[in-house]
């Protein structure tokens, strides 16, 4: 008995147990932020949003609203001025960004007012009869123009929309280049995009004149970094924002993130009616003015010799914000800034990241955040490498990947990858996904005539963000001003009742993961006791549980940071429990086997005790407890790893704890008719450590590619020139259905973290940054052709393949 | 039908889930809203409001409809079946049950809505294949789950009802 170095592994963890989370979502029992009770005075509220991509705003006149029945209020940016400050942000520059309009709009769907009545009917209502004075200004929509001089300037104290540049150089790139055969480089451009959970943003706020506070209920899915950012808007204490989520949250992928503005209006709304005030958010609002990847165009090239080795990156990123730099960015750009150089060992890099706003929603987290970016560049330079050396796409990566040797392996821009054997999954992919065979189909398509092609992607998964990542986007004088960021706080409590079962509360904010069943499965394992005797709670309250700024679910943290903090909660209590068991039973503690709900004598096992009675008996008994053992009744595990360090003096930076591997090819063929990519064959390796449950895990990278085929695909938000919004319905914005979804082949290799409590390393967002560009690799094969813009739509294969197509019209169907 | 005034309230009346149930509705008030808001029936999820995603759709008549297209004015009278009623005392059906197996939901806000239709189609006796049961679900948009796990649930539930026999649970 006692603490193992080596997880307990096979009873539970690594089986794919069905999920406890299910019986209830089957039955309709849900509790999603719309279905949960509220307060009988509650009021309802609806946005005014600005029909301009820019405008000065002027008066807004609001007494036909107010007259009518069932009108309490109307909410504009006077009152949001005098009662919030505006948001901080990651980058100092003078821009003020405040939960609705104040003086100017910046974005077609920036709020410019709230409605405030008895029911949503009527506050849609009221709407129409606010007035609105705008005086409209030129737009620009596209970051590569919106930052030259005659671009019209989103914040005019900035003096320009470009808020953020500077360049990082690590090694010696230019001595690199100096010494290569050969300089091969791309220019890539990736579309903006976003994951579209299917449930809208909910929030109901309560101002407590009292207190001076509030307390929200929100489908906020963290990072907590952002209740500071609230707090600060509303001008109160953090303990005086009580922030609440519905146990079940119907998907985000990082989208929900951006609630946190609506969660300050609504704040501000109660606080003028001093009412609860409720709003859920519409489709139309969603994909109008929610939230977006952001869109970044790439220039980069390698430094290569003449046997396809890459010796250096040069990139220039230029990244695309929408209308403000909405915190927590621009860390889009900066989360895969320590592993720059993806699975590759090259030592030497120079990078200018430039950050630009335009015309266009706000960006946020979306799944993959930032790697679907970078990888798309890297993935096509490899190509391009391969295609200028006639080198085999696949060996040309092999020859450059880090070694299984060389882990933990120091990436020349900071990240310390914790494990794996890219070689080793590389070959395994190769031949357990047969990609001879697709050789072969490939080469008796195109003897057919049909237009056959073949791509892949190698890409290293970065799980459980470094909190400070972010701070590498201002110089080492300006982080020693503010202070140093890092680490990444987990905190898990498991508590035992009087009757012995066991209750986790956890810090992830779930969205349909499956948190619930995966630390289910690790209480089990370590108490020895059933998945289904555990309760896991969901729900979150800030007043309740214990939180830190990293909590929720973002960048993929459940598996290493949550599970594994839940596994050093469990363990504790399980070795102070054996100490009472061992006097229980007299034996020793190192003797004692925890199974079958009971604790035995591992050589007697007739020699037992219930598991619940030992767990339930300090309650019961704390009097007659062993000389120097605390009450045995709850355990919290407060976790940060020691690798997730400040970035240093020389802007490297490690910015998560744990990396994954993952190798995909695939083979599509075009339609010559209709111009439709249709994806043939998909294979895809993951190595992401220790796997708590194989059936979690491929839900993931499932969810994950279908995200992915969307991008590579369907979806793009379109805007025309003017800013105005071509994307506002599903009927527009297409996104994959089951028949554009087939299934992949998943494989799996495992090289447990050496720096997570489990081995485990997070899953969550891997596909969505390999995905689309292995699918454009495909296309850009099939196509003979160089220059691959997503999303690949059948007007723009068509125009690849220089057939004639009409334009773009929002109303095209698929 | 007789007319309807905008402002006034109406009483209607429908069996919902085989219960009998009554409420008041402005006539514009959404079939979605009535369920949700009024009879305070959360199961049935409304994910886009115009007629796209699937997450909204109940049974009326037995027939597969989106709840947000519909009023709620239009179905008294009429026979609604929602999520709500696809279980039988304490068991699930085993359409939830093989999508329980097959981990074919995740957040599971898409899913009453799959259900329901899924449930029309089993009880229309419609021989399934692979192909048209995903152009069947093209109906629904599912974010979380890729579909694959939901594909091979429904197909495991018609070949059950095609031998006759139901799959173990355990």
């Amino acid at each position: 008995m006692g603490s193992k170095a080596v997880p307990l592994w096979g009873r539970f963890l690594g089986q794919a147990i069905e999920r406890v989370e299910d019986a209830a979502l089957l039955t309709g029992r849900g509790r999603f932020g719309d279905d949960l009770p509220v307060r009988t005075d509650t009021l309802h509220a609806a946005f005014l949003r600005s029909p301009h991509a820019h405008a000065e705003l002027g008066a807004i006149e609001v007494s036909g609203a107010l007259a009518m029945k069932g009108v309490e209020a109307v909410v504009t940016g006077d009152y949001a001025k005098a009662h919030t400050k505006p948001f901080i942000a990651g980058v100092k520059q003078p821009m003020e960004h405040y939960c609705i309009a104040v003086d100017r709009v910046r974005y077609v769907g920036e709020p410019v007012a709230i409605v405030v009545a008895q029911d949503r009917y009527v506050a849609e209502d009221a709407l129409e009869k606010i007035h609105v004075t705008y005086q409209p200004l030129s737009a620009v929509v596209d970051p590569e123009k919106s930052i030259t001089p005659e671009a019209p300037v989103l914040h005019e104290a900035v003096g320009s929309n470009l808020v953020s540049d500077r360049t990082f150089v690590y090694g010696a790139p230019d001595e690199a280049f100096l010494n290569s055969d050969q300089q091969i480089g791309v220019t890539v451009r990736y579309p903006r995009n976003s994951c579209t959970p299917i449930e809208c943003f909910v929030v109901v706020a309560e101002y407590d004149p009292a207190m001076g506070g509030y307390d929200v209920l929100a489908n906020f899915q963290g990072p907590f970094t952002l209740h500071s950012v609230m707090a600060l808007a509303l001008g109160v204490p953090a303990n005086r924002l009580r922030l609440r989520t519905p146990p079940d949250s119907g998907g985000s992928f990082g989208v929900k993130q951006a609630v946190f503005p609506y969660v300050v209006a609504m704040a501000l709304a109660s606080r003028l009616v001093c009412r609860p005030v409720k709003w859920v958010e519409d489709r139309l609002e969603h994909l109008l003015a929610a939230n977006a990847a952001t869109g970044r165009v790439t220039r980069i090239e390698a430094a290569v010799n003449n046997e396809g080795e890459v010796t250096a990156f040069d990139i220039d990123q230029l990244e695309d914000c929408g209308a403000y730099l909405r915190a927590p960015e621009p860390a889009s750009l900066y989360r895969m800034h320590g592993n720059l150089t993806g699975a590759y060992k090259l030592r030497h890099v120079r990078v200018r990241n430039r950050v630009a706003l335009t015309n266009t929603v706000p960006s946020g987290l979306n799944r993959g955040f930032g790697g679907p970016q970078l990888y798309f560049a890297i993935e096509r330079l490899m190509d391009r490498i391969a295609a200028r050396l006639h080198i085999d796409p696949i060996e040309l990566r092999r020859r450059n990947l880090v070694l299984a040797e060389q882990f933990p392996y120091r990436c020349p821009t900071g990240a310390l990858l914790d494990s794996g054997d890219y070689r080793r999954s590389v070959d395994l992919a190769v031949t357990d996904g047969k990609w001879q065979e697709l050789l072969c189909r490939r080469n008796q398509a195109r003897a057919e005539g049909r237009l056959y092609g073949i791509g892949c992607a190698a890409v290293v998964e970065s799980s459980m963000s470094n909190m400070g990542y972010i701070t590498t986007v201002l110089n080492a004088e300006e982080r020693a001003r503010a202070g140093p960021k890092n680490g990444a706080l987990t905190i898990v409590t498991v508590a035992l009742d009087p009757l012995g079962s066991v209750s986790v509360t956890i810090d992830s904010l779930p969205q349909g993961q499956g948190h619930r069943t995966a630390i289910s499965q690790v209480m089990a394992e370590v108490f020895g006791i059933f998945p289904e005797e555990v309760t896991v709670e969901s729900g979150f309250d800030s007043a309740v549980a214990g939180w830190s700024i990293a909590a929720g679910s973002y960048s993929s943290r459940f598996g290493p940071a949550v599970a594994g903090t839940a596994y050093l909660a469990a363990t504790r209590l399980r070795d102070r429990l054996a100490r009472l068991a061992s006097q229980h039973l007299n034996v020793d503690m190192e003797e004692l086997e925890f199974a079958d709900g009971k604790i035995c004598a591992r050589d007697n096992p007739a020699n037992s005790v219930p598991f619940r009675r030992i767990a339930g008996s300090s309650h019961w008994s704390p009097g007659t407890l062993p000389e120097g053992l605390e009450p045995v009744v709850r355990e919290t595990a407060t976790w940060t790893p020691p690798e997730l360090t400040s970035p240093d003096s020389s802007d490297r930076i490690n910015g998560a704890a744990a990396y994954g591997f993952i190798f995909d090819f695939c083979g599509i063929e075009i339609d010559k008719a209709t111009h439709r990519v249709r994806i043939d064959h998909y294979v895809t390796m993951h190595d992401a450590g220790r796997t708590i449950n194989p059936a979690l895990l491929d839900g993931q990278i499932r969810g994950a590619f279908a995200h992915g085929i969307g991008a590579a695909l369907l979806e793009k938000f379109r805007y025309d020139e003017d800013g105005q919004f071509l994307s506002g319905t599903f009927a527009d914005y297409l996104v994959p259905t089951a028949c554009e979804v087939p299934d992949p082949i998943i494989l799996h290799t495992e090289s447990p973290s050496p720096f997570t409590p489990l081995g485990t390393k997070g899953a969550g967002e891997g596909q969505s940054m390999s995905t689309p560009v292995c699918i454009a690799n495909a296309v850009a094969d099939a196509l003979g052709v160089d220059d691959i813009e997503l999303p690949l739509t059948p007007d723009r294969v068509a125009a690849l393949m220089g057939d004639d197509e009409p334009p773009f019209r929002a109303t095209e169907g698929k | 039908m007789p007319r309807l005034n905008a402002g006034q309230r109406h009483t209607i009346q429908f069996e919902l889930n085989g219960k009998s149930v009554s409420g008041e509705t402005e006539p514009r008030l959404l079939l979605s809203d009535f369920l949700r808001g009024v009879l305070g029936s959360t199961g049935s999820h409304v994910g886009c409001e115009h007629g796209v995603c699937g997450a909204c759709t109940v049974r009326v008549n037995g027939c597969a409809v989106r709840s947000c297209l519909t009023l709620a004015i239009q179905i008294n009278g009429e026979k609604v079946e929602t999520v709500e009623g696809l279980a039988g005392n304490d068991t699930l059906s085993p359409l939830q049950r093989a999508f329980r197996r097959h981990h074919a939901l995740q957040c599971g806000f898409c899913t009453p809505g799959i259900l329901m239709s899924l449930s029309e189609l089993l009880d229309t006796g419609t021989d399934v294949n692979e192909k048209n049961i995903r152009e069947f679900l093209s109906g629904h948009l599912c974010r979380c789950t890729g579909y694959g796990n939901i594909v091979r649930a429904a197909l495991e539930v018609f070949a059950e009802n095609r031998s006759g026999r139901a799959v173990s649970d355990d």
